[in-house]
């Protein structure tokens, strides 16, 4: 059948319909895990797996809060493979490229099934190519957290890095070593899973506040080192100095203070790009210059927002991950840098989710197309490179929704007829600016009156598409193959797109 | 007019690309001194295409061509046949060179039936700044251009941060320029990650009567355009003063703020306002 962004999908899967249709839903969650058991400390993965009988055809869960240096997961799929378990299900929040010993478990049929938000690098390379027996499902945070709390996705038993934990399991993320910060993504695996693991390599006796609730926690695996949290800067921590960024970062602050959006009590968020870092310097400039104080920043926080919240520019920050070290040092610091969770960042069915009430959001788009529809998770020839993460989450929530990119990336156009993969519906996406102009949603008439006498130049999304394509010329059709690898699902849990095998011809 | 020039290096894709986006009043497409001599045949290649091809090219466009006595140089020129290129920038100009340039453009315009081109010309060594009235006058010039680099190694200078050493040849090209009626265009800041010292040299340079700068980075030409744009309050100033004027007709000569207005004063009002029309902040 069709979607409601005119996409296939298979008949016996819940077509997506619209972003609001969740408003017509009730919230469905299972019980919260409750245990009577003392919390059991070991000190071997081996000892983990037999204690919890961890057997083939489970679900394990992740979060990714160390990023590019996690060795949680690593830890755990070795075990897997020494055990040869069979058809595991993983479900971590995140994969990143430094997790390269999935690659084997899933060309070996140990891992088949994938549930993840984000994926990047060679393990997204190998899902892209075929190799991935069962199905991958690519979510957003908050969708993964409704999944969890719904039972859609029922996890056996959830791994859990926690940079310092006590005697009773308690955690936090703050404290020790490994210090990565908040632990938003951990929280609806923590609360809902069936047994639940923390990992760490720091035990204390009493945490005066904690992340984690030790109520919850079955087991605690104590191991030399759970990762290197130099590798959670995600991105970059410096503005662009590409001109041609610069001039786009520029024209997106103008845009936002002509709309009247920054102005006293707003709140906002951005990607961690260069870009995004130099939307957030020339936003905090017109802020300094105008007086301005706003409500709060959220997502995941850099230090570009550390300095804002520090000079007072904002009172709070809303922290579902840390991008980078000063971000975990300020969250360990700095009482109106606060945590949430993924739930509570983006879940639908929460009463208020922080994505709700954001002014404005900045994103980025591999591909946009002409009804605006965003494209995160596939480059143009299908191949894995991303996922909507928060995308899709704050795209909804939020009152503006902006799209930053250039026109061409490699030569390559961003604008297409039809994107290769929803990620994001278009309904949810408001403004595309780019280097030779912006684009208004046509959805948005109330933004298209607003800047009807504006000193930008406006064009529809089909002109710049004309425009792009009388510099790169028109880029040829691209086909795929049949073979379905996974599904996009909408934070609601219907589904948005299928994502089908890359043919063999484009591999990277 | 312009107050903002950007060099782009003739061999480099992306930047050609790009170039209608900038916000420089004028791009240089660079076939000198920016381009090695094995890449000189490729950049001239690279530029015309995309000359001839590109749907979307800068308001205006000047390139800079190898020395007139060059191998290059004719082949730098048949680029001209685009129709697309509003100036040539002549390097090395002197009283000879200019001499030189008028025989072999007419000589090359006459044959192939094409109009007048309009020249630039870069002052960069001694002989050229001193010749400067020798040659000011030619009429296939619209500019002045002081190259400090060059002229600093000319004169076996050091080139400073406060660019004392310039401040003569500065001058001399602002006061040719006036009384010729040609724009003098202040030579590049080539320091692109010190946006204080642009700001403090093109402020400097504008001050001694340089009504334009070159850069060699897109990142310095809204500090560029800023310094030698009219500020808001003298775009008011001059709103108040021709509003004045024209509700008193045949006046010549008025009071504002306890100053006397004339003609010169008036004239340069409507100055300002000509250039805040033209460069879109009016």
């Amino acid at each position: 059948m069709i979607n409601g962004v005119k996409r296939f999908i298979p008949d016996n899967l819940k077509p997506f319909v619209s972003s609001d249709e969740h408003l017509n839903r009730i919230r469905k969650t299972v019980s919260k895990k409750s245990k009577t058991d003392e919390t059991v400390f070991l000190h071997n993965i081996d000892e983990v797996f037999n204690a919890l009988n961890i057997t083939s055809g489970m679900t394990l869960s992740f979060h990714h809060h160390l990023r590019n240096g996690d060795k949680v997961i690593q830890l755990v799929a070795k075990e897997i493979e020494k055990r040869d378990l069979k058809n595991i299900h993983l479900a971590p929040s995140s994969i990143f490229p430094s997790y390269t010993n999935l690659v084997d478990l899933i060309k070996n049929g140990n891992v088949t099934d994938i549930h993840t938000n984000y994926l990047n690098g060679p393990v997204a390379d190998t899902i892209s190519q075929g190799y991935l027996q069962g199905k991958l499902i690519m979510n957003t945070h908050g969708g993964r957290s409704r999944a969890i709390e719904s039972g859609d996705l029922a996890i056996d038993v959830a791994f859990i890095a926690c940079p310092v934990v006590d005697q009773f399991g308690n955690g936090h993320g703050a404290i020790g070593k490994s210090a990565c910060g908040t632990l938003g993504y951990a929280i609806s695996d923590l609360e809902y899973a069936k047994k639940v693991v923390l990992v760490t390599d720091t035990l204390v006796d009493t945490l005066v506040a904690h992340q984690i609730d030790g109520r919850y926690v079955d087991y605690v695996l104590v191991i030399d080192s759970i990762g290197d949290r130099g590798g959670i800067v995600s991105g970059t921590t410096e503005v662009s100095k590409d001109p041609i960024g610069l001039k786009i970062a520029k024209d997106c602050a103008n845009l936002l203070n002509y709309l009247g959006l920054i102005k006293d009590g707003f709140s906002m968020q951005t990607g961690a790009g260069k870009t995004s870092l130099a939307v957030v310097k020339f936003v905090e400039d017109i802020m300094i210059k105008n007086g301005i104080i706003g409500s709060f920043a959220s997502g995941g926080i850099t230090k570009a927002y550390v300095d804002m919240l520090e000079k007072d520019l904002f009172k709070n920050l809303y922290d579902v991950q840390c991008f980078d070290l000063e971000a975990v040092t300020s969250f360990a610091k700095n009482k109106n840098h606060l945590a949430m969770s993924a739930s509570e960042y983006g879940n639908p069915f929460e009463d208020n989710p922080i994505c709700n009430q954001l002014d404005f959001v900045i994103l980025g788009a591999t591909e946009i197309d002409l009804d605006f529809n965003v494209n995160v998770t596939t480059d143009s020839l299908g191949n894995l490179i991303g996922g909507s993460g928060g995308h899709a989450d704050i795209a909804y929530g939020s009152k503006v929704s902006i799209i930053i990119s250039p026109l061409i990336k490699s030569r390559i156009p961003i604008i297409k007829e039809r994107v290769m993969t929803v990620t994001t519906p278009g309904s949810d996406i408001d403004i595309l600016i780019t280097e030779r102009g912006i684009a208004v949603n046509p959805l948005r008439k109330d933004l298209l009156k607003k800047l009807e006498d504006s000193p930008f130049t406006l064009y529809k999304i089909e002109e710049l598409l004309s425009i792009t394509h009388n510099i790169t010329g028109v880029p040829r059709h691209i086909e795929t193959d049949e073979k379905i690898i996974g599904y996009v699902e909408y934070r609601d849990g219907t589904y948005l797109d299928v994502l089908r095998k890359v043919k063999d011809e484009y591999f990277r | 007019m312009f107050r903002s020039l950007l060099f782009i290096p003739g061999n480099n894709p992306s930047m050609l690309q790009n170039a209608d986006v900038f916000s420089a009043d004028a791009i240089i497409f660079d076939l000198e001194d920016a381009i090695s001599i094995s890449e000189k045949n490729n950049a001239r290649n690279l530029v015309r295409n995309y000359l001839i091809n590109s749907s979307v090219l800068p308001k205006q466009i000047i390139l800079r061509v190898n020395a007139i006595d060059s191998e290059w140089f004719y082949k730098d020129i048949e680029l001209l046949k685009t129709n697309k290129i509003d100036y040539l920038l002549i390097p090395k100009m002197d009283k000879l060179t200019s001499d030189k340039l008028t025989v072999l453009l007419s000589e090359y315009e006459a044959k192939n039936n094409m109009p007048e081109t309009k020249v630039i010309a870069l002052v960069e060594t001694a002989r050229g700044v001193e010749e400067l009235p020798l040659y000011a006058e030619n009429k296939r010039l619209i500019g002045l251009f002081i190259g400090a680099e060059d002229l600093a190694n000319d004169l076996e200078i050091k080139r400073t941060e406060s660019s004392e050493e310039i401040f003569y040849a500065r001058s001399r090209i602002v006061y040719q320029s006036v009384i010729n009626h040609l724009i003098p265009i202040d030579t590049p800041y080539t320091n692109i990650n010190n946006p204080e010292g642009l700001l403090r040299d093109s402020t400097y340079a504008m001050s001694l009567g340089m009504k334009a700068k070159a850069s060699i980075h897109p990142n310095q030409l809204d500090t560029i355009n800023k310094v030698f744009s009219p500020s808001p309050e003298e775009i008011k100033w001059a709103q108040e003063i021709i509003k004045i004027n024209l509700s008193k007709p045949g006046h010549g000569v008025f009071q504002y703020q306890g100053k006397m207005i004339d003609k010169p004063i008036i004239n340069r009002a409507e100055k300002i306002i000509e250039k805040a029309k033209i460069f879109e902040i009016l």
